[in-house]
């Protein structure tokens, strides 16, 4: 289904690989118990991340989201890192210490407004110089929805019915201005060339609103739009209107797959499948052999699922409470409880257990052919795509999975935070540098140039009715 | 009356300054307002004057000269930044200056308004604030499509209809401002305790539920984002009046207050003060700011004609809800020392013209405050609380715990 990997010249031109930094937060990939692990909160975290990420030339620097604090048997859920800062503000912030490096926040379209959130990443963009980004997600729980005035929750079905016609909207009002309205004109006393810039009106089946967007077009005209659900409607969502997709799906079959998949939706919609970027989440372990560097994931994975850590994954599948079992014992002779999850809540992952049951069966086969307890099923099922070796072993395969269209690169998540990245950046980069297949400085200002965007068209002056 | 306690001096910073021509001083930056070099120079510039703290002014829609909606003036400055964006962008590139933007409460959720602010301490270390601003234009509303503000019409507020409209505006905010101010809690400081032996990053006992529940909505919590390094960041608000008065006596730390001379700002500070007894409050300190607009020269001459020539600009005589102040720096300095025995404990300052007055603040006003004893030399407290002599305070919910959750 495609070339075989080859490190001398093919006919098809070598790719150019997307490389961004995710600072993780919120997830037990963070090993926060290693004494180089650093503050997730302090600002001086985030730029020390940031700078690195910048040093490197990566493409941007990512935040995932989630508005509550996640919760497992109805307790606070505290074994990983809790805690983070309000996505917007720590940008805001980045773009103040950081020249070029794009600033990818992750913001959710059903608790929030499309007004503000427009507002929002057009001043980012203004402020940043047209690095901003906003990865779209569409969590709708009835949990989250506590935390908001409104009790802004929907149901399952309509979130992605939400995000489409907020990110249209959205879209209504960065182009409401066309960026040649204001003149500034001192002499003459002319401010604004245009009587109406920023109109809009919006009737939809989420929306009725209508007014004048106050914050003038932004460097890039809007932000780069990141998708990361995985469902149908989701890759849907995201061959429609997104830029970029954020993937769970790393391996060589498994991006191969998502990657024909989705790029194979964008005819569709009458667009190229360079206009939607592929970029699978993926950590790394690097040592100066490769069988150090394994060595060391082995204990990288140990540390990143405890006991404890395993029982509670565990639990997240089965619905129920497991707190009685041994982690280095059998998986449980019960059954999930099927319906709603109730166990795991303010957890994205746990949706992606679509048939319980099956992925139980799957689980107890794995499980019996290699004779694994239940903390070392944990730790082979929850695994990311992960580059363990040395650095030359590394950059071989970021650049083979590239090459064979598993992915258009990666949003790299290092274990240790701030600092976790460094090696990558010292070691890694340089070689994929200088296989000409990563970029030895920036060739341009914004975020849509660092990924190869076409700029967008200015909106037509005839936009008002 | 004891001597008053050393001056508290912010300004208040508002596209290419207060009056609708500024932006066609010669000085003026007028294309360059949606910049950030522009913003950090004007933030660096109020820090050389070791000035308390900086608001940036903003609203949901855009600016307009009428009370009904956008007006379709080509004259004036129209376009503007997320204030707290701003702030949070010129944040780490100052090291003294407090950075206090406007957020709505009357649109907003307090949800994101609370971890937005928290987060501006954190990148600010400390020096963090909030101006709490109520919207009560039915344009706006619409800006949202979630609800319908009662139209106020004509300009009496003090009718009874518009008196009532105010006050669930301004008791909704009280709440708005009591979540956001119980999700600043909601975290005990020392939560995070990374105990390795018993697997546990936080300890969840440290984590409260705020289960606000309210007239106008109910939040959950806990926030997100760890309890902010001075636990509860600056909260401020402006009042013309007494229903706002009261809403800055329940809940803010600085209130600003528009006295039109020493008498005005006597009654008013009066009032405050009975506002904030009335709210069980009389024991903590809550600054109450006079503001002015200024327009500042050399010479008493020169600022006349600087502001008659901004004027002529906009044909109309510039006027303000706050009182406007015309002259030297030395002047100024006079009637600030005057205004301060009515018991204003600070003021805010609205440069006329941005950067000319602020930098007659900075370089003429401050330095003869200094000359006169009243004003600091240098930053002495690394927060912009202990700056304005306010307590880090303890959280509401540390006394809950120890037993069961
Ligand atoms: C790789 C990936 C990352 C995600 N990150 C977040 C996140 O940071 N915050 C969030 O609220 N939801 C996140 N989500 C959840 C999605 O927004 C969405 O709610 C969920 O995947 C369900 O949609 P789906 O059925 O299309 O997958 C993520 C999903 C994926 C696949």
């Amino acid at each position: 289904m495609s070339q075989p990997s080859q490190k001398s010249q093919t006919s098809k031109p070598r790719k150019q690989i997307h490389l961004a930094a995710h600072f993780p937060g919120v997830n037990n990939t963070t090993v926060w118990s290693d004494p180089r692990s650093g503050s997730h909160i302090e600002f001086d975290s985030f730029l020390r991340f940031a700078q690195t990420a910048e040093r490197a030339k990566f493409d941007f620097l990512f935040l995932a989201e989630g508005l509550r604090l996640r919760e497992q048997g109805g307790q606070i859920y505290d074994l990983d890192v809790v805690g983070r800062p309000d996505t917007f503000t720590i940008l805001a912030a980045l773009a103040a210490v950081t020249e070029r490096l794009g600033l990818a926040g992750t913001i959710n379209s059903t608790f929030n407004e499309p007004y503000e959130v427009a507002r929002q990443f057009a001043s980012l963009d203004h402020l940043s110089g047209g690095r901003a980004a906003w990865n779209v997600v569409t969590s709708w729980d009835a949990f989250t929805g506590e935390n908001f005035r409104r009790g802004g929750y929907l149901a399952q079905e309509d979130r992605y019915e939400r995000a489409k016609l907020f990110m249209r909207t959205a879209w209504e009002l960065f182009d409401s201005w066309r960026g040649d309205e204001i003149v500034a004109d001192k002499e003459n006393g002319v401010f604004l060339a245009d009587p109406g810039a920023g109109t809009f009106e919006r009737h939809d089946a989420q929306f009725d609103i209508r007014g004048r967007f106050d914050v003038p077009r932004s460097p890039q005209g809007r932000p780069v739009i990141f998708q990361a659900g995985d469902s149908d409607e989701g890759r849907e969502f995201a061959a429609a209107t997104a830029d970029a997709i954020f993937s769970r799906h790393a391996t060589l079959e498994a991006g191969q797959a998502f990657y024909t998949d989705v790029k194979g939706r964008l005819t569709k919609y009458g667009r190229t499948p360079e206009q939607l970027l592929i970029l699978p989440a993926a950590t790394f372990v690097l040592a100066d052999t490769d069988g150090e560097a394994r060595e060391y994931a082995h204990v990288v994975r140990r540390q990143q699922v405890s006991g404890q850590t395993a029982i509670r994954f565990l639990e997240q599948l089965w619905n129920r409470d497991l707190s009685e079992y041994d982690p280095d014992g059998p998986l449980p002779d019960v059954d999930p409880v099927v319906g709603e999850n109730t166990i795991a809540r303010g957890r994205a992952s746990v949706r992606m257990y679509r048939d319980p049951l099956q992925t139980a069966r799957e689980w107890r086969e794995l499980a019996e052919a290699k004779k694994l307890s239940i903390r070392e099923l944990m730790i082979e099922v929850t695994g990311r795509q992960s580059f363990v070796g040395s650095p030359t072993t590394v950059a071989d395969e970021i650049d083979d999975l590239v090459q064979r269209d598993a992915s258009d690169g990666f949003i790299l998540v290092p274990h240790i935070t701030p600092d976790g990245l460094d090696d990558f950046a010292d070691k890694v980069v340089p070689i994929l540098q200088e296989r000409g297949v990563f970029r030895t400085d920036y060739a341009g200002t914004t975020l849509r140039d660092h990924l190869g965007l076409a700029p967008l068209e200015v909106p037509l002056p005839a936009r008002r009715r | 009356m004891p001597a008053p306690l050393p001056l508290h001096l912010a300004v208040a910073l508002e596209g290419a300054g207060w009056h609708p021509s500024a932006w066609r001083d010669p000085r003026a930056r007028a294309d360059e307002l949606l910049t950030p070099a522009y913003w950090t120079d004007l933030v660096r510039e109020a820090e050389t004057g070791t000035l308390d703290f900086v608001t940036i002014e903003d609203s949901l829609g855009i600016q307009t000269t009428s009370p009904d909606g956008p007006d379709e003036r080509l004259d004036q400055v129209r376009g503007r930044l997320d204030a707290v964006l701003v702030a949070a962008r010129v944040a780490p590139l100052t090291r003294g200056v407090g950075v206090v933007p406007v957020a709505t409460v009357t649109h907003t959720e307090p949800f994101h308004v609370s971890k937005a602010i928290a987060t501006l301490d954190y990148v600010s270390g400390g020096r963090a604030g909030w101006q709490v601003r109520v919207s009560p234009r039915q344009w706006e509303a619409e800006l949202f499509g979630r609800r319908t503000v009662p139209a106020i019409q004509g300009t009496d507020l003090d009718a009874p209809e518009a008196a009532a409209v105010l006050e669930d505006l301004f008791d909704e905010a009280a709440d708005h401002v009591e979540v956001v101010r119980r999700l600043w809690d909601s975290w005990e400081d020392d939560a995070e305790i990374r105990d390795v032996a018993t697997g546990r990053f936080v300890d969840r006992d440290k984590l409260h539920y705020i289960d606000f529940e309210g007239r106008w909505f109910s939040v959950r919590g806990p926030s997100i984002v760890p309890r902010p390094p001075q636990g509860q960041p600056l909260v401020t608000a402006l009042a013309h009046r007494s229903v706002a008065y009261r809403l800055a006596a329940k809940a803010v730390d600085v209130v600003f207050v528009t006295a039109h001379d020493a008498e005005d700002a006597g009654r008013i500070v009066a009032e405050v003060r009975r506002e904030q007894a009335a709210a069980g409050r009389e024991d903590e300190l809550l600054h109450v700011f006079g503001d002015l607009v200024v327009f500042l020269a050399d010479d008493e001459h020169s600022a006349a004609e600087r502001k008659a020539h901004l004027d002529a600009l906009s044909d109309a005589d510039f006027t303000s809800d706050a009182p406007v102040f015309v002259g030297t720096p030395a002047a100024l300095a006079d009637r600030l020392e005057d205004l301060r025995w009515a018991g204003l404990t600070g003021f805010r300052l609205r440069p006329g013209t941005l950067p000319h007055d602020l930098e007659a603040i900075t370089r003429g006003l401050v330095p003869e405050l200094r000359r006169r004893g009243i004003f600091r030399e240098s930053y002495d407290a690394s927060t912009l609380r202990g700056r304005l002599g306010l307590e880090r305070p303890a959280n509401r919910y540390a006394a809950t715990t120890g037993g069961a959750r």
